[in-house]
């Protein structure tokens, strides 16, 4: 009895150690995983600050209930008022002195673009950056990177092949903001034309700075397009929408995913007024009626009242950084108790049709060693003047 | 005299040490206090000296910065050779800029260099010029090795190179502001009709004012790009041109030394506020302002001028 006790002990001891090896990097150990992130909670951009907090609340949600494979997340995030010098100082800060295990949600393409390299060459990862760039899936030259969201290129790429099938014989205007965003968009759609590129009649480009758009569209309906792409930010998607019905232009309008808040854009542009918009969605718009009932979007909601009361209801911005949460815990528990940087990376790239609750039926995260994109679906839906109805297969990768 | 010897020693000595004692993260920031540092002498020159208010100066920071990143990136040149072009360039746009702003006064100039300042990035978005500044996208520098051998890693070296340039700009604006040129430009702040009675060409010293204080700040935007890596128009937006200003206020006007005091206000203070509170770092980065102002009306430095006095004549 003794020697078998004795046995059974001497074969854990030996057998305990090669099964679960635990292997650290800087920023993980037996209790905490230690997580970066910069965000605009100052600053022009201090509305995409939601973010930041969304995610440290579901951080504290996570860690209590019991935080993921017995460790906890210690979430630390600065403010880096959406000012590239700042997030590079504030980057480094995480990796060298905080000494993070990786980089998360880091926002804002100029950001993210200035520590591009510097992660890259630590070697730390820069995971799942809150920008559509489409920069971010290059698994070659930059392998310590990995975006999160259906990049600019290949939603607009999904409208391209949508116009093609149903109007092939199309007119398109275009109208799209004068930076990375609005070019990444403009990009897309011309590949996805490929040699019909020809469709497209008429370009037009507004600067942040502009006070409307009115002129635009003006121009837009003058070059006699049937098919309108809406490539703007909220505030200006609001105002594109208004003046297109206003002024009695009725092309078939595509309105790009960044801008389709209900409360924060439709209803500003005028409910009735957006009536037919096509758009491309992935995640579940929590002030979309069908959506009430939703079992995810219910839990999101209890999520919110508990762990950021302060956080709008409203704003999908929150169930954005509610889903991003989701997600990296799904990374770290596949990690297991090897908590390197480079294990990070590989479970990053592992995933294989991971369904977060909040995103739209039959959209999944899937990425693989050569592809770096987790989210490339997602179905196409038109406004009936209360909900977005979804139509169509789901579509992209 | 003496005792003053002995305290730059000191502080030149701990400026020496420190990168040694300090992780790098660390001597990368205190490469921002000095090129802040810099820059807030070079607004010194024109708003402490010679009393002309520029809500703008991060434009001229900008353009420092993106000398240096295009000649870097697209041409090659060697990080060190591309600052005296900053220098000259900035020199330039600052005396041309200058001379129509002459006619101004007060208020009204502080509205022409606020409108530079809220052009600049924009100008720098403008498509035509956009294969040179990448446009949004803005571009990416590599960061310097040491040169011969040195046994320094790259912030370590970067700060040296920094602390250099920084000492030499001081040495100048030193030499430049406690002499005859000094007393001009004073002597045109405070009392303007007086000055050119005595024979200071008024307006050419204020140009040329406006000429040396755009070429400091021009050195210090050029260091800073090469420091941070990347330049991109979203990193030179109006608020850097307000938090110069505020960074000469708070550190002391028409001081030299308070330019440093400054920079480390600037770089560290919304660091420290961002820790208190995440909801309203800007309302903290506030509080901090109004209490140094208030116990500090002559800012940093006019507070330990007095300090010193008084100890002297106890």
């Amino acid at each position: 009895m003794k020697r078998s006790a004795v046995f059974l002990v001497v074969s854990l001891g030996l057998a305990l150690p090669a099964a679960a090896q635990k292997k650290y990097d800087p920023g993980a150990s037996d209790g905490e995983i230690k997580i970066g992130n910069t965000n605009p909670y100052s600053g022009p951009a201090s509305a995409y600050g939601t973010i930041g907090k969304s995610i440290a609340a579901y951080f504290k949600m996570l860690n209590d209930q019991g935080g993921i494979n017995g460790r906890k997340v210690t979430f630390i995030t600065y403010d880096d008022s959406y000012s590239p010098p700042k997030t590079v100082e504030m980057a480094r800060k995480l990796v060298e002195q905080d000494e993070v295990l990786f980089v998360f949600q880091t926002l804002g393409t100029p950001s993210n673009t200035a520590i591009h390299q510097y992660m890259n060459m630590k070697k730390v990862p820069q995971m799942h950056v809150a920008t559509g760039a489409t920069k971010w899936n290059d698994p070659k030259g930059h392998p310590w990177t990995m975006g999160w969201q259906p990049n600019y290129q290949s939603e607009a790429k999904i409208y391209a092949a949508h116009v093609l099938k149903t109007k092939p014989n199309a007119k398109i205007a275009v109208l799209y903001q004068n930076d990375d965003y609005g070019k990444d968009y403009l990009k897309g759609l011309h590949d996805g034309l490929g040699d019909k590129k020809s469709m497209i009649v008429k370009e037009v480009s507004y600067e942040v700075s502009d006070p409307t758009v009115d002129s635009q569209i003006v121009q837009l309906q003058a070059s006699g397009a049937d098919v309108f792409f809406n490539i703007t930010t909220p505030k200006f998607a609001a105002m594109a929408i208004r003046k297109t019905y206003d002024i009695g232009w009725k092309p078939t309008q595509y309105l790009n995913n960044v801008s389709i808040g209900i409360k924060s854009v439709l209803e500003p542009a005028g409910l009735e007024k957006s009536v037919g918009l096509i758009t491309l969605g992935y995640l579940k718009e929590p002030t979309d009626k069908q959506f009430e009932k939703d079992a995810a979007i219910v839990k999101w909601r209890e999520f919110m009242k508990k762990y950021y009361p302060d956080g709008s209801l409203i704003d999908n911005l929150n169930v954005y950084g509610y889903s991003v949460g989701e997600t990296i815990a799904q990374v770290l528990r596949q990690c297991g108790d090897n908590l390197t940087r480079e294990n990070v990376m590989k479970q990053a790239a592992s995933m294989r049709g991971f369904r977060v609750g909040t995103l739209l039926p039959g959209v999944a995260i899937s990425t693989s060693s050569d592809d770096f994109a987790p989210i490339e679906a997602g179905q196409l839906q038109r406004f009936d003047g209360k909900e977005w109805v979804r139509f169509g297969d789901v579509v992209g990768k | 005299m003496k005792k003053n010897i002995l305290l730059t020693a000191v502080v030149l000595g701990l400026a020496c040490a420190l990168p040694f004692l300090l992780s790098n993260y660390r001597t990368f920031q205190l490469t921002l206090v000095l090129v802040y540092a810099i820059a807030l002498l070079g607004l010194n020159i024109l708003t402490g000296y010679s009393g002309q208010i520029s809500l703008g100066h991060g434009a001229f920071y900008a353009l420092g910065a993106y000398c240096t990143a295009i000649l870097m990136a697209k041409a090659g040149v060697p990080y060190w050779a591309t600052l005296p072009v900053a220098a000259a360039v900035c020199f330039i746009a600052g005396f041309l800029f200058g001379l129509p702003a002459l006619r101004l006064e007060g208020l009204y100039l502080a509205l022409a260099t606020f409108a530079l300042g809220v052009a600049m990035p924009q100008l720098l978005k403008y498509h035509h010029l956009e294969q040179w500044t990448g446009g949004v996208q803005g571009i990416v520098i590599q960061k310097p090795d040491a040169p011969f051998g040195l046994p320094l890693n790259p912030d370590r070296w970067l700060y040296f190179f920094t602390l250099a340039v920084a000492i030499v700009m001081f040495l100048l604006a030193r030499n430049l502001l406690r002499g005859r040129i000094g007393r001009a430009l004073i002597a045109i702040r405070d009392q303007h009709v007086a000055a050119e009675a005595m024979g200071v060409h008024g307006a050419l010293y204020k140009s040329a004012a406006f000429g040396v204080s755009a070429l400091y700040t021009g050195v210090a935007g050029a260091l800073g790009a090469i420091a941070v890596q990347f330049v991109a128009p979203d990193s030179f937006n109006i608020f850097l041109s307000l938090v110069l200003l505020v960074g000469i206020v708070v550190g002391g006007l028409a001081s030299i030394s308070g330019a440093l005091y400054g920079a480390f206000f600037i770089q560290f203070i919304p660091n420290i506020a961002d820790e208190i509170s995440k909801a309203a770092p800007w309302a903290i980065f506030g509080v901090f302002m109004i209490g140094f102002v208030y116990l500090m009306p002559t800012g940093v430095a006019g507070a330990i001028r007095l300090l010193t006095a008084k100890r002297r004549s106890a």
